[in-house]
């Protein structure tokens, strides 16, 4: 039923078209179309730029069909023929459906590599008339990394014709490299666009000077020496800007890994090797949550990880009070043997979860405001890394809030500064303990919700990072959590800075030396606590 | 030292020691070689290279228990040293398999060639010779640790700051060792050994020479650390261990006595990854992994921390223990009893099997009610001579 309906409109429409067709013969557009007719890969070039230069709004849907191979020719009929992706033809002079039996000579348009080129830099000038801003600006670029000569003409129009700042600027650097690389055009235009060029200041722009031919005039030379000169050390800075922002992300991840154990190791002078059993109980607590969230609240999920940190908190808090109580208080005063109980532990707790869960890595998924990236001057920031370092510092802040202001904080420091004296004060000295150990090993299970967001959750997850943990605490200084803070982003800045001399690998070891040679100046951390409590 | 009496070198528990290890090495060899594969009293040459291993892994918590038991360092990096020890027999070992490697070339190791390199690097000069190899199974874990511990000990870094930084060290070797460029073939280490001294490593006859060798050597090593802990050296190694710094005000260089003890137990463990590496037939960079190093400290910890044979008794029952566990039903549960035997023995039994034992044997002897501290050691050698240092230090 349907179906006839369609033929009848396609045969209307096929008698008008053949009408117009005969009517509006002539046009420079469709001239350019028998360009495609011929078969010979010289004129199908010219077609192309005719075709682009022609100004008709379908042109550029030719040349993506040509492009796709697509676009197809009766060279009997002098007809082209734009096969859609659904098998159907539409005449290319029209843009119509085509609904006459198909011509038996028809055969695809050839083009080479050279051809696609000049399609893709005309498809560029094309689009740079686009309505959307965002098309008119990846056109520009497109036009600024072909420099295609042909494009100029166009450019202009548009670049007259633009309101938007952001593509206007785009216009106008790829106008510049378009002078630039043209060989008829004066030293004092090419100078002007080398201050378009440097003023971009970017790799491509850079790039873009590096590929101009040796026998420029010598201001223009000048005048390129210069530009590059300003180039590189704008990239430098932003080298050393993305560095940075990468060494903060890795100090947050070292600050928020460290800072339980800054409590258990630094207050409680307990060596607690199953620190990182701690982060990963917290990272499986996530991956159940997100489990749960998945299969019975999907709409819950963008708010996962605000369910999994209170309950990380206290699973890892809950397992730590029970490790303090039935392990560690028989150990107090025997840091040696409580690193090996500890140590066993982490054992055990590894091996609990490989059992449960499997050895496999854990798929814990990001929410819609932690993924994604955006740019900020020269450098991507992306979400995740950006709100860890957020959250990093908010645990941080109520840590240190919560140790000054609450009383279970002025109890922990009591305990920490003289234990008898704390005790005739009628302090619960064993509950405080527990109580300090449980804390600790609480933010290392919130530790685990952020990491399981970087990384991959599986039982090795905290082996990872208890070794990077210790060294924090005893870089900066035990007992101290302002030292956590500062040697945890020294440690991660410092790293970071590193690796693009020494590779990855060999920065981490560079650090592990470093660090053991700055232990020998100073055993006791960047800072150190003075007076009595040093030896307690 | 000709006044050195040979009867505290070797007291009591050291002659059962020794006697009960001349035995095995010689039982050993005999059941596997002499005796017919269809009596019941035959030892498989599979068994033989086990015994082999364990012996190795004993001469390695005999090098822990010296400088733990005795002077106090826990080094959580005993591995490094064992690791580096095994990699300079690997490297001997290399250079013996010649022309006879997959890529049959007569200069470069496999993976050399398959890495395409075009020469051997400088450091593995000199490795064709075993006296060279030797030299360097003892010298490069020995000036390691000299240099390591020059620095820590001088700093006066202690407890478990030095177990954090060994940690570290080993850690460090360990991700060095990974890498492919550093030229001991990256993670898959050293390995496909064909001769040792001209005798084909897989043979019946070798691994059982191997075998009496690796025993040759715990005895010397049990010796040396006999001769270290039973003079005057060791009386200021115990007083180190339990107060150092009464120690240092007595006029004594704590550093000094520390570096030499530690460089010692270096190269004991060098030597017991030497030995480890013809007989298990590979050596990778996952032996420096630090799980390892602490896994030997427990079999110290297990058989009983300043005793020596506990040393030993405890990496042999530990290691048996692991094989028996993970060969069969149970080897999901391993890594249980593994940490709870670290739990265990640390709460109930802090002194190991031995320690206990002499303990309790020595306070039905003596019916003297120390009163002492329940958390400290009793000294190896008889309480009397306890008090020893302190007079010569008043002088």
């Amino acid at each position: 039923m349907r179906c006839s309906c369609d033929r009848i409109v396609a045969f209307v429409f096929a008698l008008g078209l053949l009408l117009i067709g005969a009517a509006a013969h002539a046009g420079p557009y469709e001239d350019a179309l028998v360009g495609f007719t011929q078969g010979s890969l010289s004129d199908t070039g010219d077609a192309i730029n005719a075709v682009a230069a022609s100004g008709n709004p379908l042109a550029p849907v030719v040349l993506q069909a040509l492009k796709d191979a697509r676009l197809q020719f009766s060279a009997e009929k002098k007809q082209v023929f734009i096969k859609t992706a659904g098998g159907k033809l539409l005449n290319a002079a029209t843009g119509k459906p085509f609904t006459d039996a198909p011509p038996a000579d028809l055969d695809d348009v050839i083009v080479n590599n050279r051809l696609r080129n000049a399609i893709d830099a005309a498809l560029g000038s094309l689009t740079l008339m686009a309505p959307e801003a965002n098309k008119r600006y990846e056109a520009a670029q497109a036009v600024f990394k072909s420099r295609d000569e042909s494009a100029l003409p166009v450019l202009e129009k548009a670049l007259a014709a633009e309101k938007d700042a952001r593509v206007k600027r785009a216009l106008a650097e790829a106008r510049a490299a378009i002078i630039l690389y043209q060989a008829d055009s004066s030293a004092a235009d090419k100078i002007a666009a080398i201050a378009v060029i440097r003023d971009r200041g970017d790799q491509d722009a850079l790039g873009l000077l590096d590929g101009l031919p040796t026998d420029l005039p010598p201001e223009v030379a000048k005048a390129v020496a210069a530009a590059r000169g300003t180039i590189q050390s704008t990239l430098a800075l932003w080298g050393g800007v993305q560095n940075a922002w990468y060494g903060l992300s890795l100090g947050s991840v070292l600050l928020l890994a460290a800072i339980g154990l800054a409590i258990t190791f630094g207050v409680m002078g307990v060596i607690n090797m199953a620190h990182g059993e701690m982060v990963m109980l917290g990272a499986y607590t996530t991956f159940v949550v997100q489990e749960i969230i998945r299969t019975r609240y999907p709409g819950l999920f963008d708010y996962s990880l605000f369910i999994a940190v209170p309950l990380a908190f206290l699973v890892a808090g809950a397992v730590g009070i029970a490790i303090e109580r039935s392990i560690i208080r028989f150990l107090y005063g025997r840091p040696l043997e409580t690193l090996l109980a500890t140590w066993g532990l982490s054992l055990i707790l590894q091996q609990a979860v490989r059992t449960a869960f499997g050895p496999t890595n854990k798929d814990v998924g990001n929410p819609s405001w932690m993924s994604g990236a955006f740019d900020l001057g020269g450098i991507t920031v992306t979400y995740n890394r950006m709100w860890i370092i957020c959250f990093t510092l908010a645990v941080f802040v109520a840590l240190l809030g919560m140790l000054r202001f609450t009383r279970l904080g002025l109890e922990m420091r009591a305990v920490t500064q003289n234990r008898a004296m704390a005790a005739a004060m009628g302090i619960r000295t064993a509950r405080i303990d527990a109580l300090t150990f449980g804390l600790g090993s609480g933010i290392a299970g919130i530790a685990g919700v952020a990491l399981s967001q970087i990384d991959n959750v599986s039982p090795n997850l905290g082996q990872g990072y208890i070794i990077d943990s210790f060294m924090v605490v005893v870089f900066g200084g035990v007992g101290n959590l302002w030292g956590t803070l500062v040697g945890a982003f020294a440690l991660g800045i410092a790293n970071k800075f590193l690796e693009p001399f020494a590779g990855a690998v060999l920065g981490k070891i560079a650090i592990l030396v470093l660090i053991i040679l700055f232990i020998q100046k100073r055993p006791r951390g960047m800072f150190a606590l003075k007076g009595r409590a040093v030896e307690a | 030292m000709g006044a050195f009496p040979l009867t505290r070198l070797i007291d009591r528990a050291a002659t059962i020691f020794l006697v009960l290890l001349g035995a095995f090495a010689i039982a050993i060899p005999v059941l596997n070689l002499l005796v017919p594969a269809s009596s019941g009293l035959h030892v498989s040459t599979y068994l033989v290279a086990l015994f082999g291993k364990y012996i190795c892994y004993a001469i390695l918590a005999l090098s822990i228990d010296l400088i733990w038991g005795y002077a106090g360092i826990l080094s959580l990096g005993h591995g490094a040293f064992f690791a580096l020890g095994g990699y300079a027999m690997g490297m001997y070992l290399m250079r013996q398999i010649g022309s006879r490697g997959v890529y049959a070339n007569p200069i470069l190791p496999d993976f050399m060639v398959f890495l395409n390199w075009h020469e051997l690097p400088f450091y593995w000069y000199g490795f064709d010779w075993f006296l060279y190899a030797a030299l360097m199974i003892l010298l490069v874990p020995g000036l390691l640790a000299f240099v390591f511990g020059w620095f820590a000990f001088r700093s006066r870094v202690s407890g478990v700051y030095l177990s954090i930084i060994t940690q570290a060290m080993t850690y460090a070797l360990m991700l060095g060792f990974f890498r492919n460029n550093f030229g001991f073939g990256g993670n898959n280490g050293l390995t496909d050994f064909k001769d040792i001294l001209g005798f084909p490593v897989q043979a019946e006859a070798t691994r059982n020479a191997l075998l009496v060798t690796s025993c040759l050597a715990l005895a010397l090593g049990f010796l040396i650390c006999r001769a270290v802990v039973t003079s005057k050296l060791g009386k200021v190694l115990i007083a180190i261990r339990d107060a150092e710094a009464r120690t240092r005000f007595l006029g004594y260089r704590v550093e000094a006595y520390k570096l030499f003890v530690f460089t010692l137990s270096a190269c004991m463990a060098g030597v017991a990854g030497a030995l480890y590496v013809p007989q298990v037939g590979i050596i990778n960079p996952s032996e420096f992994a630090p799980g390892n190093s602490i896994e030997a400290v427990i079999w110290v910890a297990v058989g009983g921390r300043g005793t020596l044979t506990g040393a030993v008794l405890g990496a042999l029952v530990v290691n048996y223990a692991k094989t028996f566990f993970t060969s069969g039903l149970l080897a999901p549960y391993w890594l249980f009893m593994l940490g709870g035997l670290f739990v265990a023995v640390t709460l109930f039994l802090p002194r190991g099997i031995i320690g206990t034992l002499k303990y309790g044997f020595e306070n039905r002897a003596a019916k003297s009610a120390a009163a002492e501290d329940a958390l400290d050691i009793e000294p190896a050698t008889a309480p009397a001579e306890g008090a020893a240092p302190q007079p010569s230090a008043a002088e």
